[in-house]
């Protein structure tokens, strides 16, 4: 069974249309990486599928389960993890209520249950010494990995990473990418839109390459090297310019 | 008159004058925490009738909203006392101000962390009472704090409608001792030992509740 399954997804912004009928799948412990010029809609498409933004058009389904038309899109949200470049981490709560909440409050978890859940995720990210601390008082990479194990705690089926490490100084991005490459081993489902070529050829099983709503090319993490398409040719090659 | 005898009759004005401020602090805060939640989360009808309310009391200043409720009122037959009309227009003026107090509260909080919120599987209230409000509320403490100190020195106005509150027996005493200057000074005094003290008093509370990197009044934590 396919965790996701994205079928012409549409979305338009008055008579602009963002997503113009993307389709795609991802097996279960598949890592597919999307990469794409600068507003070309990746954090459009990742926020329809778990639906933070209202689809237009096309179904998705989690699991084989339609998660659009659904009268209740937090049901899916409990199965979908999502982090944020900004990290967007609760900042009156400490690391470690940070991610407890969603087990406590979502998943109705017993407190000592869900703080085990919770210490055992911080474990994983390396943070279980910082769990009594604020968001203020973490560096970025460490924001970061809480907001993973805020993820990872809700035990979700399948994790959506909109640039996680685009708003790094750069010396931090490689403790997170780290933790990532760990979750990719372990067989997490996974759909990470990000800049980071390398870390993307290392990573992914499938790299989907997408400019201006649609889904340009895909494949394995060889089109990075060799891209069948001219538009991937010049936005891989003015990519390497830049940097 | 003595000085002793003075400050008792101060002391009695600075009662009323705290009864004052209190209740219609108080009034205002019950009026403006559903009018800032209607001007967030209301739909457009909401947002229009409350977000007018604001703009308009906030236009219209208080001892004219005063004369209105004492004065004009008793014309369609309504009828207040000095006290009561003086706290109904305190509370009206105090809380449009107090709604626009938590409305930039709420809307402090930053929008990423409500989708954080929803990505988790959280309602819309449990949003609401787990993240948004416990920020909001911290967030309001000082502006709060500095919006009963106006309530407090606008007191001052129930004078023109009679009430004998601490200006008012300022006066009176004044009439007697024929000394305006040590009087009024006596009165300027307490409103300012008590705007003081409020605000040394809350900055102590929001001290002890301050958390690791939220800001407050531009200091640290
Ligand atoms: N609420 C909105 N209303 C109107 N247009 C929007 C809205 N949100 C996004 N857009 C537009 O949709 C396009 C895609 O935005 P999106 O953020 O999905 O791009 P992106 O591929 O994630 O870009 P980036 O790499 O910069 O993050 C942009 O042109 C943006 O201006
Ligand atoms: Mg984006």
């Amino acid at each position: 069974m396919k965790v996701l399954e994205v079928r012409n997804l549409k979305k338009r912004y008055d008579s602009n249309e963002i997503i113009k009928g993307i389709s795609f799948e991802m097996e279960k412990g598949e890592t597919v990486v999307v990469i794409g010029p600068s507003g070309t809609g990746k954090s459009t498409m990742l926020m329809c599928i778990n639906r933070l933004i209202e689809p237009d058009e096309g179904k998705i389904f989690l699991n084989g389960e339609e998660i659009t038309g659904s009268k209740h899109p937090e049901i899916f949200r409990q199965r979908i993890g999502m982090v944020f470049q900004e990290f967007n981490l609760f900042n009156h709560l400490t690391v470690l209520d940070n991610v407890r909440i969603g087990p406590i409050k979502v998943k109705k978890l017993p407190k000592d249950i869900a703080t085990k859940v919770a210490i055992e995720n911080l474990k994983k990210v390396g943070l279980e010494s910082r769990m009594n601390a604020y968001p203020a008082q973490l560096s970025g990479g460490q924001k970061q990995r809480v907001g993973i194990a805020r993820a990872l705690a809700m035990e979700p089926q399948l994790i959506l990473f909109d640039e996680p490490t685009s708003a790094l100084d750069p010396e931090l991005v490689g403790e997170v990418l780290e933790v990532i490459k760990k979750l990719a081993r372990e067989g997490m489902t996974m759909l990470i839109v990000t800049h980071e070529l390398g870390f993307a050829r290392d990573v992914a099983d499938r790299i989907i390459f997408m400019e201006n709503g649609e889904i340009i090319e895909q494949g394995g993490p060889e089109i990075l090297a060799n891209p069948l398409k001219e538009r991937t040719k010049q936005f891989l090659a003015k990519f390497r310019e830049g940097r | 008159m003595d000085l002793l005898s003075i400050l008792q009759v101060l002391l009695k004005g600075t009662l009323i004058t705290a009864e004052l401020a209190v209740i219609s602090f108080a009034m205002a805060f019950v009026i403006a925490i559903p009018f800032s939640l209607g001007q967030v989360y209301g739909n457009i009808p909401i947002k229009i009738i409350t977000t007018s309310y604001e703009r308009i009391i906030r236009g219209v200043p208080l001892l004219v909203v005063m004369f209105i409720i004492f004065f004009g009122f008793p014309s369609i037959g309504i009828r207040f006392d000095p006290f009561t009309a003086s706290v109904l227009s305190l509370g009206i003026c105090s809380s449009a101000y107090q709604s626009q107090i938590f409305r930039g509260s709420l809307l402090s909080v930053p929008n990423g962390q409500i989708m954080a919120g929803q990505s988790l599987g959280m309602k819309g209230t449990q949003i609401f009472i787990h993240i948004t409000l416990p920020q909001a509320i911290r967030f309001s403490i000082a502006p709060l704090t500095n919006e009963f100190t106006i309530v407090l020195k606008d007191t001052s106005f129930a004078y023109a409608l009679g009430v004998t509150e601490l200006l008012r027996e300022g006066t009176y005493i004044i009439s007697t001792t024929y000394e305006p200057l040590l009087i009024y000074l006596l009165c300027a005094a307490i409103y300012f030992i008590i705007t003081f003290s409020t605000n040394s008093i809350v900055r102590r509370v929001e001290k002890r509740f301050a958390i690791h990197g939220f800001e407050f009044r531009g200091e640290r934590a």
